[in-house]
């Protein structure tokens, strides 16, 4: 067998390894991303999945009074009550207003609960100034 | 002097489509003066260039709010320090950046090759200037940071706009770590232009044996160290300013540069296999405009928005000419490959399977493996969007689990590597010359099996470190040793004199003992504590070996932020450390923002990490989240180590024989 096959064979059954790994880790790791604009259309199609949502802090709706934090998140054409049930503590960059992502379910009521809430990295947060500058 | 930059810009994209032209029909038909003329139109450009970056960051010295990136990136109480580097605070201004930095490098590139290689310089010149002329393009007309404010009146006149003061630069932008990560992060993503246009010039003017390899090996291995030094910056800051308690999240945005860095590591391999061997030709130019394009592709990925809304820059329409200008370069890229596969012939055949031609291929294969994971998962929510028509994205364990492996097996590759022989290596003499490492990575795993280790993956990460170690340790003590016999030299002389003749190969011994450190830094990770509480003024918290007592609070003010602070008392052990200051700053300009300084008590063993999350119970109780996470110092050192190896691998050695 010439070095080049066997290179060849070597190299495939380590692609083929990884690729199952990666087949595993997608998996357990794949989740819905949708926006509030989505919600309601796509419900009931994701009863049980994980789901990213998407959407803006609808100002003045953070209730932190209880154990868990409650809050709506808000689009032009809808909302979503979200209760989070994570135990991290809730970054600053979450104000009214500002946009957010949560991770979790969505409970059969339709509220959605929420294991995560995402910072935002630096080079996120370009519309907020944009909006007030726009030339 | 808002005119002034635009008129800068205009200039540039002129002389830039001037040399474009100028190259080409001083190519087509050999004219040397046409040439000379469209090399000197590169230096106007670089010039022009300059002159806009500066004036940008003259108006944001001078707080010229008229202007809206500096209105929406500045306010008059920023140290002047931040309102220089508000100039890549955005999208338009780091655009404007990214042109600067092409320009630069455009000209630092044609003066160095004046007088070599010129047959491929118009073609070079050529390459450079469509890629200048793109990004001028972009930037003039889709995000020209020199636009003014105005505003519109009931009535729909319009009229100029001064604001009384400016919206700030964002708080979390104000730290050393993120004035100079962008920068370097450009200087690393933008240089493989320089060996990507001496491919294809190469490939245009019929140059083979590798004279494009030889001209651009220093540009290589500088954007390379760059590329790394932007993504560790970027991770530095995010461990100190976002303060989730990590330094990577796989994100979109730090995966876009983790790409290129992947298939650049490839080819500063693979390049050494063409140099020495003639082989991996073809090879080679598809991972140098893999690079090339990585680089592109990371830049299109922040500004178009494309992965997720809450991911982008703002959403422009910049994606189109982005997919279109990539596509262009992929197509004459493969098309001029596949025309002149002639001239790429290989000169050898792979001999063996055990060799060190092999294990370069496999180290390629992996790092390549790695970059396609990484792009499947960065953007299967695009492709599952275009398939099924709904966004699924892949998280962390994604990539980790891919990852990890793919790691172990590098290191695996680091440390047998350089222990096989170029052609073919027997089994007998690869196994006398493994003896050592091998010992090291036994006494390693049983020392973490004694210690009560049970993380399969650690264990075998921090084992592999062991081995890769051993084995760079007994080359350097091999080689010095020889030298002491052979000259009597002291041991450290010897040391020195063994790398300063040989610097490219110890040059990236070092290196590869760097890596070995930082994946040591890596595999700490599996260990990390978290422990989030309540506290009043007197009251103390536990994690791991140490004890957070709150010995006070107090608040303050600067000209650009309000300030609170707890003062914790810190224990190891029961015995007093020392005294950690985590704050929280309110700023005062624009979205008002909080943000928290972590508190960081770093030693080589472990890092204690405290953030001040928040205020409850009528301003009196404390919300304190601290950290423990084992050997992170380690990745720091081991990448300023990576710069140092690469700097002595960039030194000229006397003895190398200079290309023709």
């Amino acid at each position: 067998m010439t070095a080049r096959m066997k290179f060849l064979i070597g190299g495939g059954v380590i692609v083929a390894a990884l690729a199952f790994l990666a087949a595993v880790g997608f998996q357990e790791s794949r989740a819905y991303y949708i926006t509030v604009d989505e919600y309601q259309e796509m419900r009931d199609h994701l009863q049980g999945a994980t789901v990213r949502l998407a959407g803006e802090v609808v100002a003045g709706s953070v209730d932190r009074s209880g154990q868990e934090m409650e809050f709506v998140l808000g689009s032009r054409a809808g909302s979503v009550a979200v209760r989070y049930v994570g135990s991290a503590i809730i970054p600053d960059t979450f104000t009214d207003g500002s946009r957010a992502l949560v991770e979790g379910h969505i409970a059969p009521d339709g509220e959605f609960l929420a294991r995560r809430i995402e910072a935002r990295c630096a080079s996120k947060y370009e519309e907020e100034y944009g909006d007030r500058t726009g030339s | 002097m808002a005119d002034f930059g635009t008129f800068c810009l205009i200039t540039a994209l002129c002389l830039s489509l001037y040399a474009l032209i100028a190259a080409l029909t001083g190519a087509s038909r050999p004219r040397a003066g046409m040439v000379r003329s469209a090399e000197n139109a590169v230096y106007a450009a670089a010039a022009s260039s300059a002159l806009a970056f500066g004036a940008l960051a003259y108006l944001l010295a001078t707080d010229s709010f008229a202007v809206a990136h500096v209105a929406g990136n500045s306010s008059r109480a920023l140290p002047l320090f931040y309102k220089i580097t508000a100039i890549w605070g955005a999208h338009d201004g780091s655009m404007l950046l990214w042109v600067f930095v092409t320009a630069a490098f455009s000209g630092i590139a044609v003066y160095q090759n004046r007088s070599r290689h010129r047959d491929m310089m118009p073609y070079v010149v050529a390459v450079l200037m469509a890629d200048l002329s793109f990004f001028l393009f972009l930037n003039l007309f889709f995000s020209n940071p020199f636009h003014r404010l105005a505003e519109v009146f009931p009535d729909g006149s319009i009229q100029p706009f001064l604001p009384a003061d400016g919206y700030g630069l964002n708080p979390i932008l104000q730290h050393w770590a993120m004035v100079i990560h962008p920068p370097v992060q450009y200087l690393g993503l933008i240089g493989f232009l320089v060996p990507f246009a001496f491919a294809i010039a190469a490939l245009l003017s019929r140059q083979t044996g590798g004279a494009w390899i030889r001209a651009t090996r220093r540009w290589t291995i500088m954007t390379w160290i760059f590329l790394g030094a932007g993504l560790v910056l970027g991770g530095k800051w995010a461990y100190v300013v976002l303060g989730w308690g990590g330094y990577w999240g796989w994100d979109p945005v730090e995966n876009s540069s983790l790409m290129p860095w992947l298939v650049s590591t490839a080819f500063l391999h693979s390049m050494i296999v063409e140099q020495r061997k003639g082989m991996l030709k073809v090879w080679n130019i598809i991972l140098v405009m893999l690079a090339y394009l990585l680089g592109i592709f990371s830049t299109f990925l922040t500004r178009s928005g494309v992965v997720s809304s809450v991911h982008a820059f703002a959403d422009s329409n910049l994606g189109t000419f982005f997919l279109a200008y990539m596509a262009a370069v992929l197509s004459v890229g493969l098309y001029l490959v596949y025309d002149r596969r002639e001239d790429l012939r290989s000169e050898r055949r792979l001999d063996s399977i055990l060799s060190r031609e092999s294990a370069f291929l496999f180290n390629n294969l992996i790092l390549m493996v790695a970059c396609f994971a990484i792009f499947w998962g960065t953007m299967f929510p695009v492709f599952s969007e275009w398939v099924r028509g709904t966004k699924i994205s892949v998280g962390p364990p994604f990539f980790n689990s891919i990852n990890v492996p793919i790691g172990l097996l590098l290191l695996l590759l680091t440390g047998v590597g350089p222990l096989l022989a170029w052609r073919r290596t027997s089994l007998r003499s690869l196994g006398r010359s493994v003896r050592i490492p091998a010992a090291a990575a036994c006494a390693a795993a049983a020392g973490l099996l004694a210690g009560g280790m049970r993380n399969p993956s650690v264990m075998a990460c921090l084992a592999l470190c062991a081995f890769v170690a051993a084995a760079i340790v007994e080359e350097f003590c091999r080689g010095a040793w020889a030298r002491r016999r052979a000259r009597g030299e002291s041991w450290p002389k010897a040391v020195a004199n063994l790398v300063g003749r040989n610097k490219r190969r110890y040059g990236g011994y070092i290196v590869h003992f760097a890596v070995v450190l930082m994946f040591a830094g890596f595999a700490g990770n599996a260990f990390n504590l978290e422990a989030v509480q309540r506290l009043e003024t007197g009251e103390s918290m536990h994690i791991g070996d140490y004890t957070l007592k709150v010995a006070g609070y107090s608040e303050g003010e600067t000209p650009n932020y309000d300030f609170g602070r707890v003062a914790l008392e810190v224990f190891r052990n029961d015995a007093r450390i020392r005294t950690l200051e985590p704050e929280r700053r309110m700023f005062k300009t624009g979205s008002r923002q909080v943000t928290t300084t972590v508190a960081l008590h770093s030693t080589p063993k472990e890092d204690l990490y405290v953030v001040f999350a928040g205020v409850t119970g009528g301003g009196r109780v404390f919300e304190i989240r601290a950290n423990v996470n084992p050997l992170v110092y380690w990745i720091w050192v081991g990448a300023a180590l990576m710069v140092l190896g690469t700097a002595i691998a960039l030194l000229p050695d006397p003895q190398a024989v200079p290309g023709p």
